[in-house]
C-alpha cells in the first residue's frame, strides 16, 4: 500500500525570485511563534495572551520600546562584526571577547585616565570610542594574524580568546579598579556617560525614564558602513571574492593573508564599539557580565540577516525584544524557547531556497519485466 | 538491429523552465542493443533531455515509454527500478570506501551486517559479464579515473540497468584511457544494453555510434540519423547550424622580440614530487608555442610557475626582462601575464558571484571601473555588457551568477576577461576542453586574434590536432623535461607522439 500522494524535493534550478529569502525568513518567525504557541498551550498558557504580554512588554509603550532597542544596540553591532567575518567565510566566534576587550580599552580613558577628568564630554567620549575599536580590533588582530601567518583555525583561537577577554576584565574589576571590594569599577565621571533621552527629561517631559542612549545611532551608522564596505568599496569586493573562491582571488593577484587579517580587525573593532556603548552608554562602570552573551546572540543575529547588513538591525531588535520579554515572563525560559524555535525554523527554511517543493500524485505501481 | 524493439521512446518532450524553453518537443527513440549518439552544443538541451529520462526533472508535456510502456517518473530511483542507469561526468564516489561498499550504497540489502566478501564475489562475477576488471576491495582513491568510471558503470549494471547514459564519459579521461572506454562500450551492448553517448568529440561518435540525435537550442535538428553516411563536417553543421571551418586559419607571421624566457625552472607538484626537472623554453612576440605531453608531466606546474601561483624552487621565469619566479601572482599581472587557467571553476571563476563581479576580476583595481577606494558600478556593469556582447555570452544578464553558466559560456567570461587586459603573454591551459564545436572554434578564433595583435602564447592542450593548427613551434614534455620543439608546419603526430612516450628527438 502505497501513500497516494507523495512530497517531491528538487533541486532549484532556476533563479529564486527575489523577494523569496525574505519571505521565507518572516514566514519562519511566525512559524517558530506558532510552535512555540503550542507549546504554551500544552503548559496551560493562553498562548495568546502570553503574546499579548509580550508585545507590550517590549514595544506597547515608548519606555518598552526604548527598553528594546537598548538591548538590541550591542546586538546590532555584533550581528555586524559576524557578518563581515562571514562574508569572507571566516568563521570569527570570538565576537564576545572583542566585546569584552573593547569595553576594557573604552574603561581605561576614564580609569588610567588617558584623558584629564576634567576634559569636555565630546572629548571623552570620542577617545573611548577610539579606544574601543581598538580593542576589540586588537582582538580580533590576534586569531587573524595567527591565521593569516600559521593557518591557525580560527575557530578555535576566537572562542579560547573569549575567555581569556572575560578573565582579564575580571582581573581589573576584582583587583585593580575594585569599588571597595565589589566586582566593578567606580561609575565613571558623567562626561564619560553617553547622552541618554532622560537627559532630556526636563526639557521635554516625555523622555522621562526613557534609557535609550546614542549607541543605537553607532550601530545604525555602522550598518551604514558595513554595507557601503561590502558592496560599494573596492575592499569589499575582493572580501566578497576571498569568500566566494580564495583560489580564483589568490589566481586574480589577491593578497589573502593581509584581508584576513584586515578583516578580522574590522570585525573586532565593531564588537569592541559594542563594547564601548555597553559601558558607556548602559552601566557606566566596567563590571562583570557586561555582555549576556551578546558575542554568541551576534552570531545567530548575523546568520538569520543572511549577513546583509540593514537586516542585521531588524533581526537585532527582534532578539532585543526577546531578551526583554525574557524579564518580563515567568519562567524566563520561555523567551530562550522562541529565540530557538526562530533559529531552527529560520536555518530549516534554507530549504524552501534551494528545494522546490511540491506535492504529486504517486505513479501507478508497475512491475517491471 | 534496424528493426530491433525501442528500448525507449521520448515523445514530444516539452520542457519548460521559468523565461527557458530547454526542450522544444523534443523526439527521442534508442532501440535495443544500440549506442546511441546524443549531440549538441553546450546549453542545447541534451542534459536536460537525460535528467528528465533519469527522473531527475518531469517534462512539463509529452510521454516516455521505456520497453513501450509509457511510465512517469518522480525521482532517480523510479528511474532505475525501470532499468535506466546514468553514469554522470562527474563520479559520485566516496573515496575513503571501497569498491564493493560504493556499489552497495543505497540499497536494501545487505541491510545491516554487511558480510562484504560475498558481495565482492558479486561484483567480480558481474564483472567478469561485461569484461569491468576493478579490484572490488581496492578503496576508490587508489583507483585512476578510468578505473573510478568503471565503478560507475558497475553500479547502474549492479542496479538492474538495462539503458546507460553516458553524460561526456571521455572528457575526464586520458586519451590511452578513452580506446578502452569505447571497448566497454562495444561489449556492453554486445551483451543485449542500449547505451545512450553524450559527447562533443566528434571523432568518439564517428567512431562507436550506431545512430544519432542532434539537438540545436532545444529541438531536434537530427531524429535518428544513421551514423553510416554521415561524416564530421556534416556532424557539425548539425550542430551549429551552419558550416564549421575545423582548421581554422593562421596567417604566416614574423614573430617579433623575445617576450617569454624560462631557463632552468624546476618546481615540485602538490605531492612534493618534481615535477619540472629544468625546462627551458621561449616564445616571442606574436608566437603561439604549444605544450604537447600525456597529463601529468609538468604541464599544470609549468603554467602555474609562470603565473606565480606555485614556487620555483630553481631557475627563472622572465617576461619582458623582468623576473616572475617566486612573485606573488600580482607581478605577474602587472607585467602583462593572462592566465587561462585549466579549471574554470575552481581557478578561474567565483560560482556564487556575477559575471560582471567575474569580468572585473583583474580589472578592479584601475580606473574606470576601480575609483579610488570604490568600484565604479555603472562602469563595471557597462564593461560586462560590452564583454558580453562581443564575446557572445549567452547568459540572462551580466547580473546571471557564474554557476548557472554553462562550460563553454563560462570560459568566454574568462577568455574576455583575459583578453581584454591586453597582455603581452596569454597562458592558456587546456582553454577548449569539454567544449562544443562552435564554442571551440570561437575560442581558437580569439587566440588566433590575438597573436596577429603581437601577444606571445604559451598553449597548453592535449588535444594535438588542436597543437599543430595553432601553434608555430610544439613543445614536448616528458616527466618534467622538455623532449624536444617541433616546428609546427613541417611536425609530424608520429614525431610528437615518440617524444610524448619518453622518446629524444634531436631538437
Amino acid at each position: 500500500m502505497r501513500f497516494p500522494v507523495t512530497l517531491l524535493i528538487e533541486k532549484r534550478t532556476d533563479e529564486i525570485p527575489g523577494w523569496l529569502p525574505a519571505a521565507t525568513s518572516i514566514g519562519s518567525v511566525i512559524a517558530a511563534f506558532v510552535v512555540s504557541g503550542v507549546v504554551l498551550a500544552l503548559i496551560g498558557a493562553n498562548p495568546l495572551i502570553v503574546y499579548q504580554f509580550f508585545f507590550k512588554a517590549t514595544f506597547g509603550s515608548w519606555p518598552a520600546l526604548s527598553d528594546t532597542i537598548v538591548k538590541a544596540t550591542p546586538l546590532i553591532m555584533v550581528g555586524l562584526a559576524c557578518a563581515v567575518a562571514f562574508k569572507m567565510k571566516l568563521w570569527n566566534i570570538g565576537a564576545e571577547g572583542q566585546l569584552y576587550l573593547g569595553a576594557f580599552f573604552a574603561s581605561t580613558v576614564v580609569l588610567v585616565p588617558l584623558v584629564p577628568p576634567e576634559s569636555p564630554k565630546w572629548l571623552v567620549l570620542t577617545a573611548m570610542v577610539v579606544m574601543g575599536m581598538i580593542g576589540g580590533a586588537i582582538w580580533g588582530f590576534i586569531p587573524g594574524y595567527l591565521k593569516a601567518k600559521f593557518d591557525v583555525n580560527e575557530i578555535i583561537s576566537t572562542l579560547m580568546l573569549n575567555y581569556v577577554a572575560i578573565l582579564w576584565n575580571n582581573f581589573w574589576i576584582f583587583d585593580r579598579w575594585s569599588d571597595a571590594g565589589f566586582q566593578m569599577t567606580p561609575t565613571f565621571v558623567r562626561t564619560a556617560w553617553l547622552p541618554r533621552l532622560s537627559d532630556y527629561a526636563r526639557e521635554y517631559r516625555m523622555f522621562s525614564g526613557i534609557t535609550l542612549h546614542l549607541g543605537v545611532i553607532f550601530g545604525l551608522v555602522a550598518a551604514i558602513v558595513v554595507w557601503w564596505v561590502l558592496s560599494r568599496s573596492r575592499w569589499g569586493y575582493e572580501i566578497r571574492l576571498i569568500g566566494d573562491n580564495p583560489h580564483a582571488a589568490r589566481y586574480a593577484g589577491l593578497n589573502i593573508a593581509r584581508n584576513v587579517v584586515l578583516v578580522m580587525m574590522f570585525s573586532g573593532a565593531l564588537a569592541g564599539l559594542a563594547g564601548m556603548s555597553e559601558v558607556s552608554g548602559v552601566v557606566h562602570r566596567l563590571q562583570e557580565r557586561i555582555s549576556p552573551g551578546y558575542g554568541f546572540t551576534g552570531i545567530i543575529v548575523a546568520w538569520l540577516a543572511k549577513l546583509n547588513p540593514f537586516a542585521v538591525i531588524l533581526v537585532a531588535i527582534l532578539f532585543g525584544a526577546l531578551i526583554v520579554a525574557g524579564r518580563e515572563v515567568q519562567p524566563s525560559g520561555i523567551s530562550q524557547m522562541i529565540q530557538g524555535f526562530v533559529l531552527f525554523a529560520v536555518i530549516s527554511s534554507d530549504v524552501l531556497l534551494r528545494y522546490s517543493i511540491r506535492l504529486v500524485r504517486a505513479a501507478p505501481v508497475e512491475e517491471s519485466a | 538491429m534496424p528493426d530491433a524493439p525501442f528500448a525507449v521512446q521520448m515523445e514530444n518532450i516539452v520542457i519548460r523552465f521559468p523565461g527557458v524553453l530547454a526542450n522544444d518537443h523534443v523526439n527521442f527513440t534508442l532501440k535495443q542493443g544500440e549506442i546511441h549518439a546524443l549531440l549538441g552544443e553546450n546549453g542545447a538541451g541534451k542534459s536536460t533531455l537525460m535528467s528528465a529520462l533519469s527522473g531527475l526533472y518531469k517534462p512539463t508535456s509529452g510521454i516516455i515509454r521505456v520497453s513501450g510502456k509509457p511510465v512517469s517518473f518522480n525521482s532517480p530511483k523510479d528511474a532505475i527500478a525501470a532499468g535506466i542507469g546514468m553514469v554522470h561526468q562527474h563520479f559520485m564516489l566516496v573515496p575513503t570506501q571501497t569498491v564493493t561498499e560504493n556499489i552497495l550504497l543505497g540499497l536494501d540489502t545487505p541491510r545491516f551486517f554487511m558480510n562484504l566478501p560475498a558481495y565482492d564475489g558479486k561484483v567480480l562475477a558481474l564483472q567478469e559479464q561485461f569484461g569491468l576488471r576493478v579490484d572490488p576491495t581496492a578503496k576508490i582513491w587508489q583507483l585512476s579515473v578510468g578505473e573510478q568510471q568503471r565503478v560507475e558503470i558497475l553500479k547502474t549494471l549492479y542496479r538492474g540497468a538495462n539503458v546507460l547514459i553516458f553524460d561526456e564519459p571521455t572528457a575526464v579521461l586520458a586519451p590511452a584511457e578513452i580506446a578502452g572506454f569505447i571497448e566497454t562500450m562495444r561489449s556492453l551492448v554486445a551483451q543485449g544494453k542500449s547505451i545512450i553517448f553524450i559527447s562533443h568529440k566528434l571523432q568518439e561518435v564517428e567512431a562507436v555510434a550506431d545512430r544519432i540525435t542532434v539537438l540545436r537550442k532545444g529541438k531536434v535538428t537530427a531524429e535518428g540519423f544513421l551514423m553510416a553516411g554521415l561524416d564530421r563536417a556534416k556532424l557539425a553543421q548539425l550542430m551549429v547550424g551552419r558550416d564549421v571551418v575545423f582548421a581554422v586559419k593562421k596567417d604566416v607571421q614574423e614573430p617579433g622580440g623575445t617576450i617569454l624566457e624560462v631557463r632552468n625552472l624546476q618546481a615540485a607538484n602538490n605531492k612534493g614530487t618534481p615535477a619540472l626537472r629544468g625546462v627551458d623554453l621561449s616564445i616571442r612576440a606574436g608566437e603561439i608555442l604549444g605544450i604537447a605531453g600525456v597529463a601529468g608531466n609538468g604541464q599544470s606546474e609549468l603554467a602555474e610557475c609562470i603565473t606565480g601561483l606555485r614556487v620555483c624552487e630553481k631557475g627563472s621565469v622572465q617576461v619582458d626582462g623582468r623576473e616572475l619566479a617566486n612573485q606573488p601572482p600580482i607581478a605577474a599581472i602587472q607585467s602583462g601575464v593572462s592566465h587561462i587557467p585549466e579549471d574554470r571553476t575552481r581557478v578561474g571563476s567565483a560560482p556564487n558571484l556575477t559575471i560582471t563581479d567575474n569580468v572585473i576580476m583583474k580589472h578592479y583595481r584601475a580606473a574606470p571601473i576601480g575609483n579610488g577606494r570604490t568600484i565604479d558600478a555603472g562602469q563595471a556593469t557597462q564593461y560586462a555588457q560590452e564583454l558580453k556582447r562581443t564575446y557572445d555570452i549567452l547568459a540572462p544578464s551580466v547580473r546571471t551568477l557564474a554557476r548557472k553558466l554553462s562550460g563553454g559560456n563560462l570560459q568566454k567570461v574568462i577568455l574576455s576577461r583575459e583578453i581584454t587586459a591586453n597582455p603581452r603573454l596569454i597562458v592558456a591551459v587546456q582553454p577548449t576542453r569539454g567544449l562544443d564545436v562552435g564554442a571551440v572554434e570561437a575560442i581558437q578564433e580569439h587566440l588566433l586574434a590575438q597573436r596577429r595583435q603581437g601577444t606571445a602564447i604559451l598553449l597548453i592542450s592535449e588535444e594535438l590536432e588542436e597543437l599543430l593548427t595553432l601553434s608555430d613551434r610544439i613543445a614536448v614534455l616528458y616527466d618534467g623535461r622538455v623532449m624536444g620543439v617541433a616546428e609546427a608546419a613541417t611536425a609530424s603526430v608520429e614525431e610528437i607522439g615518440l617524444m610524448m612516450m619518453g622518446t629524444v628527438q634531436e631538437a
